[in-house]
């Protein structure tokens, strides 16, 4: 009983494996999410992605995603399950998918694997991510011109390189146009709850903050901020328009559609291979959001300014004389970080109070 | 810590314990009438989600909460007709109620992730609120922050000096003895069961209304955990559960602060299993009380 119950499951599963091969014409690409779509944040980019993909290709691709897909084993469930059903390639768009990618990559060799954020590929795996570090520079300079209590609050998600790199840049530009300011940060340990975040944020704006940039991809922040008056705001990850002009008053959005629709084209193509992508603001990966009227206009000037000098290549917001937090030498003057240390980035820049937990 | 402002932190407190503490007074009272629900999470999730969208949907809050007391205690309904007149397991049930909850309101919710709710204004009270010190703690909070403490007091009230008080607790402690006596032992736990509902619904507008204001899924994370924790350590006591409350409340406010405040050496990992800890512990201290005696037991009047 058991023995014919398995036998019918297996030609059950070898229909449809044949019947998925059957129309292998059209390139089915997967996408999983680690929110939902409608954070409005970074999934919601994500699949702006996917969407620019299918208007790309028409009837050449076949998309599916998952979305809310916890960092994890479940992870690896989703995308075995994903290449089961004949995906040709596969987004992986969080950080925390990384293992999940690695295993499931090596078990379907056959499939291309798109890991974002990520620092481990094979074969079959590539890695995309954006400087977001440049985005963060033009915040912090808007939020030091703009702060008047001088304190920033900072809701970080978890301590990894990406964060990290993120709050630096942002302290170095505000430190610069406003030696008083000081930086708080609450680490929320999630990418995604608007519970968590609000807390955070009022939190933040309890101790004095005045300015808040969030490292974490909900909306809730912003209304915290909108609650409490005279706080301002950026978007992260998507525009966030709908709390614009004020509390938000710009943005950092990632849009990977080019990205997305390269990709895609090169599986069909068949000249896919796996390559390392790290693109900022010159390849229009990381875009800054309209700057709203509730900033003043040379502050919007000096803002755009800075953007423009980052996407020429004439500034790197990680530039010499830099210390460590604990006052070593990290950059000489001049000099500007590499790659490498970026990507690493496990340490404050000097100024920066409190520690990065472990 | 010096740059913590404390006023702001008890702001803050009696914000955050709000939810919990309407979620626990609608399970203390079901506890008193001798049920174990533990589909508090379910029920509050699904008060969420359904205050978030009737709110959405009027432009109004005060229909939103009305409509997630409402939505709540017709999902404990389910729990009420299945322990009461079926005599399912009350453990068992309860569990299935708190998964149920949590499925069914992530597809009530589609469509409604990432939409912005209509806002609540804070009650004013005039003079009132320019006390120094008291004005900012206490009295500049929205009126479901009054409404959760005024149901605490009523509870109180209802269950140690009213009749009927009395009857639902007299079903509580030995629902044998009870039916003898000619009250309706399975009618006054439904009652007690839609209160709970109701209650742990209120709870979770408030999260989805009040606090975010945002409805996501799984958005209470626990918080009915939480409150069942708490009616237990607070022995079943109205008074002792507002302690318990704002204790959890006042930790969780406490650790963002710190966070918050710079400079801090304690490792993150601790302040945020802090609220857990000083809650159990404490109020393992304080415990002295008993569980009424038929808690859990399935009644049947031929038994």
């Amino acid at each position: 009983m058991t023995i014919k119950k398995l036998l019918l499951g297996a030609t059950a599963a070898m229909a449809v494996a044949t019947g998925a091969m059957a129309q292998d014409d059209k390139t089915k690409v997967g996408f999983i999410y680690v929110g939902p779509i409608g954070d409005l944040g970074w999934s919601y980019q994500h699949d702006q992605g996917r969407l620019a993909v299918e208007e790309a290709f028409g009837d050449q691709v076949e998309t599916v995603y998952v979305e809310s897909v916890p960092e994890g084993p479940d992870a690896e469930r989703v995308l075995t399950q994903m290449a089961l059903q004949g995906a040709d390639m596969i987004f992986t768009t969080s950080f925390g998918f990384m293992e999940a990618t690695m295993n499931v990559a090596q078990k379907f060799p056959d499939v291309k694997f798109e890991h974002a954020t990520g620092y481990q590929r094979a074969d079959n795996v590539s890695t995309y991510s954006a400087r977001f570090y440049e985005g963060r520079a033009v915040q912090g300079l808007i939020a030091g011109e703009m702060t008047e209590s001088n304190i920033i609050g900072y809701i970080g998600s978890y301590p990894i390189p990406e964060v990290i790199r993120g709050i630096n840049a942002a302290y170095i530009q505000a430190k610069k146009v406003n030696p008083e300011v000081e930086f708080r940060i609450v680490w929320a340990y999630t990418w995604f709850d608007p519970a968590k975040e609000a807390e955070a944020a009022k939190a933040l704006i309890d101790a004095g903050a005045d300015v808040i940039l969030q490292h974490t991809d909900s909306t809730a922040p912003q209304a915290a901020a909108q609650e409490a008056g005279d706080v301002i705001t950026f978007g992260q990850a998507s525009d966030m328009l709908d709390y614009a002009p004020k509390p938000r008053v710009s943005s950092i959005i990632d849009n990977w559609n080019q990205y997305y629709v390269d990709r895609v084209g090169a599986v069909i193509d068949g000249t896919w291979e796996s390559t390392d992508t790290w693109a900022g603001i010159d390849s229009g990966m990381v875009e800054i959001g309209e700057i709203t009227e509730a900033v003043p206009a040379e502050v919007r000037e000096a803002a755009l300014e800075l953007k423009d000098a980052i996407a020429a290549g004439e500034v790197h917001p990680f530039t010499g004389p830099l210390n460590k937090q604990d006052g070593s030498e990290w950059l000489a003057e001049g000099e500007t970080a590499d790659d490498g240390t970026l990507l690493g980035l496990n340490f404050y820049v000097e100024g920066i109070e409190g520690d990065i937990p472990q | 810590m010096s740059n913590i402002d404390p006023v702001l932190l008890l702001s803050a407190l009696i914000v955050v314990s709000t939810p919990i503490l309407l979620a626990a007074i609608g399970e203390l009272v079901v506890e008193r009438a001798g049920v174990l629900n533990l589909g508090v999470e379910g029920m509050m999730i699904t008060g969420a989600v359904c205050g978030f969208v009737v709110a959405t949907a009027s432009g109004s809050p005060w229909l939103g909460f009305a409509g997630a007391a409402l939505g709540a205690a017709a999902l404990s309904m389910v729990f009420g007709v299945l322990t009461q007149v079926f005599l399912s397991n009350q453990v068992a049930t309860g569990l299935a109620l708190t998964l149920f909850g949590l499925g069914l309101s992530a597809l009530l919710g589609q469509g409604y992730i990432g939409v912005k709710g209509p806002s609540v204004p804070d009650l004013y009270l005039p003079l009132l609120r320019d006390i120094p010190v008291l004005g900012p703690v206490l009295f500049r909070h929205d009126i479901i922050v009054y409404l959760a403490l005024g149901i605490v007091a009523g509870v109180a009230w209802f269950l140690n000096r009213s009749r009927a008080g009395r009857v639902l607790r007299a079903v509580g402690e030995n629902h044998d003895a009870a039916h003898a006596l000619g009250y309706k032992v399975v009618r006054v736990r439904l009652m007690a069961i839609a209160f709970g509902g109701a209650c742990a619904g209120l709870g979770g507008a408030y999260l989805s209304l009040v606090r975010v204001p945002q409805w996501t899924e799984g958005m209470t994370a626990g918080a009915g955990w939480i409150a069942l924790a708490i009616v237990v350590f607070a022995s079943w006591r109205p008074g002792r559960l507002v302690l318990g409350a704002w204790l959890f409340g006042g930790t969780t406010a406490l650790q963002l602060a710190l966070q918050a405040s710079g400079g801090v050496q304690i490792p993150i990992e601790y302040l945020q299993m802090a609220p857990y800890l000083a809650t159990i512990l404490v109020l393992v201290i304080l415990r002295t009380g008993r569980a009424p005696g038929s808690l859990g037991r399935s009644f049947h009047a031929s038994s």
